[in-house]
């Protein structure tokens, strides 16, 4: 049971997240908005309750490692770094302008608070089995935490990765899969269809969970029980909402890469107040 | 005919590795399955907790290499240079040189003198898709010794390097104690007639041309650019205005490879006529080593052929 003042406290800061999801959006003029809500829960959920991490010394060694492989949804990221005290708020402002910190896809060398620069599909989840490998190499106990994305998946990088992860059982990685169905040009099941997902994970060798994405308990048990999980990587698969929290960004493809206009900021911005 | 003894480059890495990996705790090194032709395995009977095979695997043991060394690892990436370059050139690229990252990719199987395995397995492209990469620095040792010196220089250098190995063994034409700095051609024979720059497998070449040009009463001076990336621009500068005629041979594309670095400098810094001696714009056949370095014109006859045109037109002009 997680308490529900936890429940209380991560739902507020959630939407939080995502009123910064919508604002930097509309202030860059572009980005990936869809994205970036789906997997907000999750985000909040490792930043404020799940990581192991410390604001004042992000390069302590001991810390949980956090790698957002599917790199477009990066604002929710920022928010929540920004949000976590690692950097002053009015930065995020700034997303996607020239001489910005906070680019359009994460990079390291510009933003030091993030563990890898993403955006290139497929990749993160091999930099996380890459930390996860040095864990071990160095016997450190810290968890290696990624999220990538369903779209994402149609990389053969990502299967090349789950390969390697099972055969070392990485039990020290534990990874989420942002399942809102919905790629850049439609629903990942007419683009290229991925079902049985949570088949194909378990065949390749990962312990696998299925989780509601927007559900806070539900996210902090799974990771709870992955932190059980002996001689295997762990994926959860959280199905989420594309668009989540904004009526007309939810479940449709055309806010995965694009931003509010005017009207459509005001209108999600109403919709976040509630 | 100058004689010098040959050895191998890969088996050179391979024993570097072990001695490396016993001065540094941090050194990790993988492979793709080819830890036998990379001699990798020399590394992994010494440190097995410190190897890792990815299997037919590219794209994932260099991202791979990416998070290792974002938890401050050094790593060993070896695989063939025509998969470095191609199959993972985006890992390579958005994981490895976008962050600057400390993982030196040793490319075995460089050029056409892997031979009889045809053009799905030669590499002439990867010193220009190497080198137009921002942050990434490029090594091509000429010899055995060089190679040893090579790679230690990478391992202690910062960032990310492709070294670039051959697959055959190639003559010794350096000596332990010869002066290896990464960024700096060394001038291996003296001349004012024409300048022979070459690197890899062709500085040996170079050398048995400049031999033959004396005997011709020209007198050429042979240059090593062991490192394509940050090129010698001083030195391939001082060289032009000594020469004033300049021939670059490579086992690679006469596209963007030694050449084309030369090339630019010397449009730059000092306009003289630059000869590229490369393989031309095809992709390679089967062929035993030898026979395919004959049949595009990788050999020191073309290089003395050339030269003498040259220098021809130059006496003439």
């Amino acid at each position: 049971m997680v308490e529900e003042s936890v429940i209380k406290k991560l739902a507020a800061q959630a939407k939080i997240i995502r009123r910064w999801i919508v604002e930097m959006t509309y202030r860059a003029g572009s980005g990936h908005p869809g994205g970036s809500l789906s997997c907000a829960d999750i985000v909040t959920a490792l930043y404020f309750h799940i990581l192991r991490h410390d604001p004042k010394d992000h390069k302590w060694s001991e810390r949980d490692r956090f790698v957002l492989s599917k790199g477009h949804s990066c604002p929710a990221l920022y928010a929540a770094l920004a949000e976590s005290g690692y950097f002053a708020i009015d930065e995020l402002f700034t997303l996607r302008k020239l001489g910005s910190r906070l680019q359009g896809h994460p990079s390291v060398l510009k933003l030091p608070y993030l563990e890898a620069s993403t955006g290139s599909l497929g990749q993160g989840l091999s930099m996380a089995i890459g930390m996860a490998l040095a864990a071990k190499i160095d016997k450190k106990d810290y968890k290696v935490y990624a999220l990538i994305g369903d779209g994402e998946s149609n990389e053969g990088n990502i299967w090349e990765a789950a390969l390697f992860a099972a055969h070392h059982k990485l039990d020290n990685l534990i990874v989420f899969l942002d399942r809102n169905r919905i790629q850049l040009d439609d629903f990942t099941e007419k683009i290229l269809s991925l079902e049985p997902l949570a088949d194909k994970w378990k065949a390749f060798g990962w312990e696998v969970k299925e989780i509601d994405g927007h559900n806070f308990e539900e996210i902090i048990n799974a990771v709870d029980w992955a932190k059980q999980v002996k001689s295997k990587p762990v994926m959860i698969i959280a199905h989420t909402i594309k668009g989540k929290g904004v009526s007309f960004m939810e479940n449709t493809a055309e806010f995965h890469g694009k931003a509010p206009n005017k009207e459509q900021y005001e209108q999600a911005m109403k919709e976040l107040e509630k | 005919m100058i004689e010098w003894k040959k050895a191998n480059q890969r088996k050179a890495f391979g024993e570097v590795l072990v001695e490396l990996g016993k001065e540094c705790n941090d050194l990790v090194a993988l492979t793709a399955d080819l830890s036998t032709s990379t001699r990798t395995s020399e590394f992994e009977k010494s440190y097995p907790s410190r190897f890792f095979n990815f299997g037919v695997a590219e794209q994932n043991m260099f991202t791979t290499a990416a998070g290792l060394a974002l938890s401050n690892k050094i790593v060993i990436a070896s695989t063939f240079a025509v998969f470095a370059s191609g199959r993972a050139l985006d890992q390579i690229r958005q994981s490895i040189a976008y962050q600057n990252l400390n993982v030196k990719i040793v490319a075995t199987h460089g050029g056409v003198t892997v031979g009889a395995d045809g053009a799905s397995h030669q590499c002439i492209d990867d010193l220009g898709i190497m080198t137009t990469l921002p942050n990434m620095k490029v090594v091509v040792p000429c010899d055995a010794i060089e190679t040893k010196k090579a790679v230690r220089a990478c391992i202690n250098a910062q960032g990310p390097f492709y070294i670039r190995l051959g697959r055959e063994d190639v003559p010794t034409v350096t000596k332990g104690d010869d002066k290896f700095e990464l960024g700096k051609g060394n001038v291996l024979k003296d001349g004012k007639d024409i300048a022979l720059i070459a690197t890899g497998i062709m500085v040996s070449k170079c050398l048995i041309a400049a031999q033959e040009l004396a005997e011709r009463g020209i007198n050429a001076k042979v240059i090593n650019i062991h490192t394509i990336k940050p090129i010698d621009r001083a030195l391939i500068k001082k060289v032009a205005e000594e020469t004033n005629l300049i021939i670059t041979a490579e086992e690679h594309s006469i596209f963007n490879g030694l050449g084309a670095m030369v090339s630019y400098v010397v449009c730059e810094d000092k306009p003289v006529r630059v000869e590229r001696i490369g393989i031309p714009d095809v992709f390679g056949e089967s062929g035993s080593a030898e026979e395919l370095m004959e049949k595009y014109g990788l050999s020191a006859e073309n290089i003395v052929d050339k030269a003498v045109k040259l220098m021809k037109e130059k006496r003439e002009s």
